[in-house]
């Protein structure tokens, strides 16, 4: 990550743009187009820069004056890399480029002579176009290979990319988790005609067939059979329709279900089987029929034919996933219950129908990344950025010219500066969801939660506000920041399904990336840092005590120790109130806790434990900053190392809340040390290590972590792992099972939670668990 | 004693009847009314407007429960079945028995209407264990039934030639009806449907009559013998500019079908005819391709299609047995049968002597 140091408040930060689609054009450094009949999806490459809080070291700490020691807070522009890719009707191409070609300011000249990487239909018609208003030579690309490229990508980076469909189901939308093993898969693109391919690695696939009935078809007989113009008209027509007037049931050729068969009466027999005249009985087929029914027959005689014939070639090749893309589906459940139904029913539910999130975006994210191989875009991991994209079938509008207002739809992702991989400790990496409860399934708990992050909302602009006191918008900006996040819990209260499964965490993440997004990059900044200074003063009195316990006493105390400093959470509203308004400290902590027997309480067995053989490394996920990492987690991780037990001390990597972060974890270690012998000397040995987790939020996705902690735990030998607070050990991870031991702590710290696991506020969840 | 059997689908009505060579010279008031009704079926080869006796496939000579006779062929669309009872009801078909075979949809939609208007009791046979059983019986009994087609999209080298299929072991059979069902076929009485689809020929003819304004089957073959299909398909080369060789496509084979239709220019160029030879050739290729994916995954290699789909129909045909040939490497071998779309027909009639009513 490259840095550029600027003094904190010395200049203004500039407003992000008011236009919410092709942002950022200023900083383009790359694009791709892949233009298709219908819709075209334009992808670039930008560099952003924004806020990050850092810390300037001070001499001090080298000699070791505790109370004197200076680190101040900075604030650096970092430089990231950011994905656009935005989507629009093909008609609008012109008016698109136009706005495209003014907006890049101090990069045109830069663009001048540089390549556009083209697929789709249309990069024939409009090489011509791109040339002359972006000055890009063009350079085609094979769409096939585009598309798979795009597919792969997506698969391996957006968590929440696949799900089923299933009218009538809950969920509606079934997201799939990320899946470490992404092949082999079918993908049956679904454009003019319909290709299916197979797909075995990366680099390797086949076309192993396709029919010639697809999206060209609907539309092609759409066009002459009913009077819609364009296929958007008639996917809204068949929205209205009802094929029975046209379509031959079984229980119009039956008068009812054909029980000797297994057919359903409903099920269809012929498609516009009713569209034969009569000649002489008028009666026999009526012939009512109207534009919507025709299109409707015509969507379902179409999906129904590919459903079936993709089922077949997965059944033909031994393959069980069946992926959609191509302009046909555009995301209709209409489209997508057809083809469902027909896989399931054809396979008797042996292959699964899954669609993407992102499925119009395929073609034009291979063809950057075809474009993109020397920024080596394929080795780093990237993900989402919420407050950017748009959410399932849920365009933004805007309007690029005077004479035009267009719907768009947009992808955008943020590079992480490392790579992502699964836990290698879970035990059903595959079937991994970090998350306990699914708001989609669960209305209850997404009214509250909604509402419970709504009502929050004040206290995150007063401190996002009070975070940035020289900044004369930040007032301005926070309020911005509540708008928007505002709108979104109000989408999603209409939309749960719109970036994927919605969960706490999904509401915390989008929380924190809407933050960024009005560059409030740390809120919590300085309350952090005084939490810090105050947990150390004590820490050094805090370590003598527990020496002075038996053992039995203090590996009881260093527990109860990790869950009082728990209770120090800023993102949790009651708690917040009470740190806010009161002198709360450490032994007011111990006193709110639940008294044994605790919620979930599996002391005794973790004692009884420890009397055995010691661990040989234990991965600790450090939650809050001050009482809970310094007075909680250090004399837990001391015990630990006492007992020859290697420890590595997992920090975020991005601020969320009062989360300590790892290079705030980093400052205070040597801190630490100065206090305690044992931890100075792991910490010198390195057999106590600090990682970067690769996480930017309160909770943990455990099949997205750096890379380097992976390493860190096999290089080491991990045999426990350590999920403190209610972000990582409740409202994720709970139920999840690893191949080691595992203890989840947290103390409840909403009433509503803790009432639904049966508890009460400051009730204790103290779980250890061995594999079975 | 039966003498009918029906096969009452979407939109055909197939109808067999058996005339015994023995029974006329009785003394009897059967055998009167019997004469009665087969001097009318016989004396004419179409009956009202739409009723039509198919004398080619008519069978003589053969045996049914002891009895000798003939067999005849005769379908009228299922929209007539008013004109029929009515017909029933004045020759007197009625008060020669009390039992009528019958399979397909309709024997159970129009049993109420049989019971009402000719006081006559359906005796219903399933619609598949009927087909398997008609296709037995024929082969059995008529020498040249199978046949397939050698270079058949050759139009000088194409020739229609026999197959022996008296050990047709395992086989799969396209029923192409109004839709389509495919059966595989094991060994007598041993079969499984596999898979159907709701493309068949009634979606043929509903698209046409819809498209061109045609009224009738007959219409729309010959409408679709004169027309040409790639004027409203896509053909590879209209995208690539000619083969794809990248995924063995050649230029000539159809990308999209109906693709060139959504151009306002294509369609004033797109004639009636080229619609209604779209519209088959669309249908077609479809079944053909199901077809094909079901024999490979049944490891089956004979595939029998039937149906009134193929009646008069040998673009069709020809198109099938070129597509099973190509697709599959010549693996594959598409198979015919002269009796069409009267097995279920033939089969209730013979299914229902094995009950022995």
């Amino acid at each position: 990550m490259k840095m550029t140091s600027s003094q904190t408040g010395a200049r203004s930060i500039v407003l992000p743009e008011q236009n919410s689609v092709f942002r950022n054009l200023k900083n383009v450094k790359r694009f791709a187009i892949d233009i298709g009949g219908s819709l075209t999806k334009i992808a670039y490459y930008s560099t952003v820069s924004y806020k990050r809080a850092s810390y300037d070291f001070h001499e001090e700490t080298k000699e070791g004056k505790n109370d004197g020691v200076k680190y101040e807070m900075a604030e650096t522009d970092v430089e990231g890399a950011r994905l656009h890719f935005v989507k629009f009707e093909t008609k609008h191409i012109e008016t698109c480029l136009s706005f495209i070609q003014q907006n890049l300011v101090g990069s045109r000249d830069f663009m001048q002579g540089k390549t556009i990487k083209a697929t789709g239909g249309g990069a024939y018609k409009y090489t011509d176009l791109l040339t002359s208003t972006l000055g890009l030579t063009v350079d085609k690309e094979d769409e096939m290979e585009c598309l798979i490229k795009g597919c792969n990508f997506l698969l391996k980076n957006i968590p929440d990319e696949v799900f089923q469909y299933r009218r009538h189901g809950n969920p509606e939308y079934k997201f799939s988790s990320l899946d470490p093993n992404v092949f082999p898969y079918l993908l049956c693109n679904i454009g003019s005609g319909v290709s299916v391919m197979k797909v075995e690695s990366e680099s390797s696939y086949e076309r192993i067939g396709g029919s010639a009935m697809g999206g060209g078809t609907f539309w092609g007989l759409g066009s002459l059979l009913t009077n819609a113009e364009g296929f958007d008209e008639l996917l809204e027509l068949a929205e209205k329709g009802d094929h029975r007037n046209i379509d031959m049931l079984v229980k119009d050729i039956y008068g009812g279900d054909y029980c000797g068969m297994g057919l359903p009466s409903d099920l269809l027999a012929c498609s516009f089987g009713k569209a034969i005249h009569s000649i002489r009985d008028t009666n026999f087929n009526r012939g009512h029929f109207e534009d919507g029914d025709i299109a409707r027959s015509l969507l379902f005689m179409i999906s129904n034919d590919i459903g079936q014939i993709a089922c077949l070639y997965a059944m033909m090749h031994g393959l069980t996933r069946v992926y959609f893309g191509g302009y046909f589906l555009r995301g209709l459940p209409l489209s997508m219950h057809t083809i469902s139904f027909a896989i399931n029913y054809w396979s008797k539910g042996k292959v699964q129908a899954l669609f993407l999130r992102h499925e119009g975006y395929l073609g034009a994210i291979g063809a950057f990344l075809k474009g993109a191989e020397e920024d080596d875009t394929e080795k780093y991991s990237w993900g989402e950025n919420y407050a950017g994209s748009s959410g399932l079938r849920s365009p933004i509008p805007a309007q690029l010219s005077s004479q035009n207002n267009a719907m768009f739809h947009q992808l955008e992702m943020d590079r992480f500066d490392w790579q992502l991989v699964h836990c290698p400790l879970l035990q059903d990496p595959s079937n991994y969801f970090p998350d306990t409860v699914d708001l989609t399934q669960d209305t209850e708990a997404r009214k509250y939660w909604l509402q419970c992050f709504e009502d929050a909302i004040d206290k995150f602009v007063d401190r996002a506000i009070k975070s940035q006191p020289h900044h004369v918008d930040a007032q301005e900006r926070a309020e911005k920041f509540c708008k928007k996040y505002v709108s979104r819990l109000h989408h999603l209260r209409c939309h749960p399904f719109a970036y994927g499964s919605l969960t706490v965490r999904s509401l915390l993440d989008m929380r924190e990336h809407c933050l960024n997004e009005f560059n409030f990059p740390d809120p919590y900044l300085q309350q952090k840092r005084m939490e810090n200074e105050q947990a150390l003063k004590v820490l050094s009195q805090k370590l003598k005590e527990l020496d002075e316990m038996t053992w039995e006493k203090r590996q009881e105390a260093l527990v109860v120790g990790l869950l009082a400093g728990n209770v120090f959470d800023w993102g949790a509203k009651e708690v917040a109130t009470l740190l806010e308004t009161s002198d709360f400290g450490f032994e007011e902590a111990l006193g709110k806790l639940q008294a044994r027997p605790w919620l979930c309480d599996n002391l005794d067995q973790w004692i009884e434990r420890l009397r055995n053989h010691s661990h040989k490394c234990a991965a600790i996920f450090v939650d809050n900053s001050g009482m809970d990492v310094v007075l909680g987690v250090m004399p837990f991780a001391r015990e630990l190392i006492r007992r020859g037990t290697k420890v590595i001390l997992c920090a975020n990597s991005k601020p969320a809340l009062n989360d300590v972060t790892v290079q705030e974890l980093n400052v205070l270690m040597p801190r630490i040390g100065a206090v305690c012998d044992d931890i100075q000397q792991a910490f010198t040995e390195g057999s106590l290590v600090v990682v970067d987790s690769g996480q930017g939020s309160p909770c943990l996705d455990l099949s997205r972590l750096n890379v380097k902690v992976a390493e860190e735990m096999h290089h080491l030998g991990t045999d426990l792992i350590l999920l403190e607070g209610m972000g990582r050990a409740i409202h994720t991870n709970l139920n999840t099972m690893f191949t080691c031991e595992v203890i989840k702590a947290a103390v409840l710290k909403n009433r509503w939670l803790a009432n639904r696991l049966g508890g009460v506020m400051y009730s204790v969840i103290f779980k250890y668990e061995r594999p079975s | 004693m039966p003498w009918f059997g029906m096969d009452i689908g979407g939109t055909l009505v197939k109808l067999v009847y058996f005339e015994p060579y023995d029974i006329l010279s009785e003394e009897s008031q059967e055998a009167e009314t019997l004469s009665k009704i087969q001097h009318y079926l016989k004396s004419n080869s179409a009956y009202g407007a739409t009723g039509k006796r198919d004398a080619h496939l008519q069978m003589d000579n053969v045996e049914i429960q002891g009895h000798v006779g003939t067999l005849h062929f005769i379908r009228f669309p299922t929209s007539e079945m008013r004109v029929f009872l009515e017909l029933a009801k004045s020759k007197g078909i009625a008060t020669l028995a009390s039992t009528v075979c019958a399979t397909g949809g309709g024997a159970y939609k129009f049993e109420e209407d049989f019971k009402r208007e000719v006081n006559l009791e359906l005796h219903k046979f399933d619609e598949l264990d009927s087909l398997i059983c008609g296709i037995h019986y024929i082969e059995a009994n008529c020498e040249e039934e199978c046949y397939y087609f050698n270079n058949p999209l050759n139009e000088e080298l194409c020739e229609k030639k026999h197959f022996d299929f008296s050990n047709p072991y395992p086989f799969l059979v396209v029923n192409i009806g109004s839709g389509v069902s495919i059966l595989a076929v094991y060994a007598p009485g041993h079969y499984k449907r596999v898979t159907g689809t709701s493309l068949g020929g009634g979606t043929f003819l509903g698209l046409c009559c819809l498209l061109t304004g045609c009224e009738t089957f007959e219409e729309a073959i010959a409408l679709a013998e004169m027309g040409d299909s790639t004027k409203v398909d896509k053909l590879v080369r209209d995208i690539y500019g000619g083969d794809y060789p990248k995924f063995n496509l050649q230029g000539d084979t159809v990308a999209s079908s109906f693709g060139n239709m959504i151009s306002k220019d294509r369609v004033g160029a797109a004639s009636k005819e080229d619609l209604a030879r779209a519209t088959l050739v669309t249908i077609t290729n479809n079944i053909g391709s199901i077809a094909r994916m079901c024999a490979v995954n049944e490891g089956i290699v004979k595939v029998v299609f039937v149906g009134n789909f193929l009646r008069v129909n040998p673009i069709s045909m020809k198109l099938l047995a070129y597509a099973m040939d190509f697709w599959s490497k010549g693996t594959l071998k598409a198979l015919f049968l002269e009796h069409e779309g009267y097995f279920g027909a033939v089969g209730c009639l013979m299914e229902l002597m094995k009950t022995g009513c």
